[in-house]
């Protein structure tokens, strides 16, 4: 089929525009990144340089994929990632409009690649559990509920791509934070630091330039692993409860 | 005390004497130790961000060194560890099934048809329980049953339930357990994070290793680092094929620039083909996506018994013609046998005439009696985000048609040679994880290579590094502003020059994807004397044609991810030459490496222990030369070897 792509284009010759592009021969069974690299096999024959994005794995599980394709991270399919949005959605002469992730704390680097280090920096703040190598019990011996246990996977199943930041009008990363928050909260682990945890990776988040939640649940909406906004709210009572229990200690 | 050498061509491992039970107890016991206050004087690099390297990392750095980590991606949790599906293996023996230490090493041997080394095989089975503990306090959220406690299921090649799995995700949260604990030590000073980095050379004083040239991907600057020991953890090589499961960004640079200075290279052309990944649907395709090897535990195997059934639709075709045939082929094992077999058994068939789908390349992976037996409900629960997976990708529902499936490439046993200590020839640079070749032998078993990462990395490095340092305790900082370091650099620019003057008409891409035809074709599922000397001279000319029409689009003083491929596939053409001499030096059959003249009457690979039981370790000798073979003898002392069978 043939396609029309608008692609944002920023560095080197170009100041910040979009760049529009022709395909002639996209396959159905191709996947939109194999999509992005036959433009890329065009531009390089043509001796123009390639239109820069980021990918990796290619299967929705490295985080590493990002792109706004007409309006929506990861484009137009529920809970997928980028790299598994296949041109069959697609239709003969349709435009595609490509973008990067926009927010301030994700600065782009090169048309549509951008810097994402703020979220290890999160994690760095606080998002693990303070463990030795050599330090662990059995791993058998403290019980926990299989249901809780689900709860926690769902959380850490976070890929760490930054859809929910590109989604939020606030370029809030709430979603992110909060299922680490809650990743460890849930499970036995974690509680040792809980409080001080929560404290700690939500000073991180605000001082990285991440705007505050506003409730409209976009970040949930175009997470490609649908991590609930539930963890938000979770998080909101561990930050209230920390808060109060460390004015206690205060006091 | 363990100490290589390679004297008359015969590498010594440094494995320590006495029964193999007690070689890492007695090693640990006998090691040379660093003081803490010496450690502090110690730096270390780590190359790699995946389970070995961010564990070994992190454990180095908790252990007081000072630790700097490179990792050519934009975060340590992208590593292809992430990727992994099915599980980890662990000798925990919670399921009461019959498993021990003994077991899981011998499984790992057979598996690994006899040719992985012994003392580092029952090392790893050791430490496996360690790595389940270590990762529960860390809080990866690992399966669990009613009761509160681990789970388990089965993979192939073991008759036991010893696989630790987090639903079809155990990479990506054992992954996330070891950047976190990497991630502490960046919070804590220990280990600096250098993201956006790939390391292009190593650089060697008096024969020592010494640092490192790596390039900054965003600035294309070339930095100098110094240490008193490199850590390889770079994964495999795979993607010398250009179609694999492995990550598109996934490349043997490290590893080979690292041998082009002095490591030799181990059983380069060891490589496993999974049986069990999506078929290849048309000629733009730049990756193969594996379905993970636990489907196996329920899903059937089958092709029609009469080629003129292939182009039906499989639900039309009727039970009694219908060839199960790995259940008739392997009634012990089932569709559980190990993974070279599997996907040998799904080539014959294919070959037969007998393969299913458009290209007739492909068999059918059917969950019906599952869903039969167990209900919709507990397979989704087992496999859903496999089947949700698949279908994105083929637009078909597992559910109610048979998945269609193929091998791919997917895993490298070879890699860097280390000995006992995972120390590389050249001393103080070592190699972890998929990078070096030591504990799979000619097969890895499935929900092994997680073990043998974190193995690495969180509890045989920390241990064995200190043999080597305690010695480094005198050296004091190490300057980069030496002629050796500027020896290296200029070396890499000269390259990086002569990548981009080349100014020809085809793209890094284009010559990598033949390539991995050439290889595919000749040095994949099935080899022989005559198809690897066709490939060494094939490969030849379409380095001499590389390296005089590649185009690279850009400058290097810039962000540009074709420059950075340009520079990989160079070294997998040089990587691709090496694989085929071995394939073709190895005259017997074994594990991955299936040579059409080395077989059975009955098709299984035909071993020669008398004339190939060693690890083939390969030294470069300089451009335009052959390579040199070194042989380490491999000593069974515990296992008497026998023919391989899952009949």
């Amino acid at each position: 089929m043939k396609l029309t792509l608008k692609v944002w284009r920023q560095g080197g010759k170009y100041k910040g525009e979009f760049v529009t592009y022709q395909l002639n021969d996209v396959n159905p069974d191709m996947s939109f990144l194999e999509m992005l690299d036959v433009l890329n096999e065009q531009l390089v024959a043509q001796r123009e340089e390639p239109v820069a994005f980021e990918h990796d794995c290619r299967e929705g599980i490295c985080g590493t994929c990002s792109l706004v394709i007409d309006g929506r991270p990861h484009g137009p399919m529920k809970g997928t990632t980028t790299c598994q949005v296949h041109m069959r959605h697609y239709h003969e002469g349709d435009t595609i409009v490509i973008e990067p992730f926009r927010a301030s704390a994700f600065p782009v680097i090169k048309d549509l690649v951008v810097n994402r280090s703020a979220f290890d920096r999160i994690i760095q703040s606080g998002g693990y559990v303070n463990v030795n190598t050599g330090q662990a019990q059995d791993a058998n011996a403290i019980p926990i509920e299989k249901e809780t246990a689900s709860r926690a996977f769902d959380a850490a199943a976070c890929i760490g791509c930054g859809a929910c930041v590109a989604a939020c009008p606030n370029a809030s990363a709430m979603l992110f934070t909060s299922a680490k928050v809650s990743h460890l909260a849930l499970l036995p682990q974690g509680q040792v630091e809980r409080q001080k945890r929560v404290i700690s990776m939500v000073a991180r988040m605000d001082s990285e330039g991440f705007g505050q939640c506003s409730n409209v649940k976009a970040c949930e909406a175009e997470c490609p692993k649908e991590i609930s906004v539930e963890n938000i709210a979770r998080m909101n009572r561990e930050y209230l409860s920390a808060v109060f229990a460390s004015d206690k200690e205060m006091a | 005390m363990a100490n290589s050498s390679a004297q008359n061509g015969t590498l010594n491992s440094g494995t320590p004497q006495g029964p193999v039970g007690e070689k890492w107890e007695s090693y640990k016991g006998h090691v040379s130790l660093v003081a803490p206050n010496n450690k502090r004087r110690i730096d270390v690099i780590v190359i790699g961000s995946g389970l070995a390297g961010s564990s070994a990392a992190a454990s180095l750095g908790e252990l007081g060194y000072n630790v700097k980590v490179f990792t050519y991606h934009d975060s340590p949790r992208r590593a292809h560890s992430i990727a992994a599906q099915g599980g980890i293996n662990a000798t925990k023996n919670y399921r009461n099934d019959g498993d021990s230490v003994y077991r899981l090493f011998y499984d790992t041997i057979k598996g690994g048809d006899f040719r992985a080394r012994e003392g580092n095989v029952h090392r790893l089975a050791e430490v496996s329980v360690d790595i389940i503990d270590q990762c529960v306090a860390q809080g990866v959220p690992f399966a669990r049953e009613y009761g509160g406690l681990l789970d388990n299921r089965s993979f192939g090649g073991t008759q036991v339930s010893r696989t630790f799995y987090a639903r079809g995700q155990t990479g990506q949260q054992l992954l996330i357990g070891a950047y976190q604990a990497l991630s502490r030590q960046v919070a804590l000073g220990a280990v600096k994070l250098y993201n956006r980095h790939e390391m292009l050379d190593v650089v060697t004083v008096d024969g020592k290793c010494r640092g490192v040239i790596v390039r900054n991907l965003l600035t294309g600057e070339l930095e100098r680092h110094s240490a008193h020991a490199v850590v390889l953890c770079t994964g495999g090589y795979g993607n010398v094929f250009y179609l694999s499961t492995n990550a598109m960004l996934c490349n043997t640079t490290a590893t080979w620039r690292a041998h082009r200075r002095g490591a030799y290279f181990g059983n380069p052309c060891f490589t496993q083909i999974h049986p069990t990944c999506i078929p290849v649907s048309g000629e733009y395709q730049s990756k193969l996506t594996l379905m993970s090897e636990s489907l196996r535990n329920d899903g059937r195997v089958w092709v029609p018994k009469k080629a003129e059934d292939c182009k039906k639709s499989p639900v039309q075709i009727p039970e009694e013609d219908r060839d199960y045939y790995l259940e008739r082929r392997y009634p012990a094992f089932g569709n559980l046998v190990p993974r070279d077999i599997a996907s040998r058994a799904a080539k014959v068939v294919c070959d037969e005439g007998r393969g299913v789908g458009k290209s007739g390349l492909a068999v059918y992976l059917d969950f019906a009696d599952a869903i039969r037996r167990q209900g919709k409900a507990t397979v989704e629960a087992k496999y859903g985000n496999l089947f949700e997976m698949y279908e994105k990708i083929t637009g078909d529902d597992p559910y109610t048609t048979p998945m269609r499936i193929y091998p791919a490439v997917h895993y490298t046993m070879g890699g860097l040679w280390v000995d006992y200590e995972l120390m590389t020839t050249v001393p103080g640079l070592y190699a972890c994880g998929e990078a070096n070749f030591s504990d799979h032998g000619a097969n890895r078993l499935g929900a092994s290579a997680l073990m043998q990462g974190l193995a690495d990395g969180y509890f045989v490095l920390p241990y064995t590094i200190g043999s080597y340092l305690s010695k480094e305790i005198r050296t004091g900082a190490i300057s980069t502003n030496t002629p050796e370091f500027d020896q290296v650099e200029n070396e890499v620019k000269e390259r990086i020059n002569k990548l981009l003057s080349i100014k020809g008409k085809q793209s890094a891409e284009s010559f990598h994807r033949r390539l991995g035809k050439i290889m595919w074709d000749q040095c994949g599922m099935a080899r022989s004397e005559q198809g690897l000397k066709q490939a060494i001279s094939d490969i030849r000319a379409l380095r001499a044609e590389f390296w005089s029409d590649l185009f690279v689009p850009g400058s290097t003083n810039e962000y540009n991810p074709e420059f950075e491929k340009a520079w990989r596939v160079a070294d997998f053409i040089e990587l691709g030459e090496l694989m085929c001499q071995d394939a073709l030096h190895r005259n017997e059959s074994c594990g991955g490496h299936f040579r059409e003249e080395y077989q059975t009457d009955k098709g299984e690979a035909l071993r020669d222990d008398k004339n190939f039981m060693y690890v083939a370790a390969w030294e470069w000798k300089g451009e335009g030369q052959e390579e040199q073979l070194h042989r380490e003898p491999l000593n069974y002392e515990e296992i008497e070897v026998a023919q391989r069978s899952y009949e």
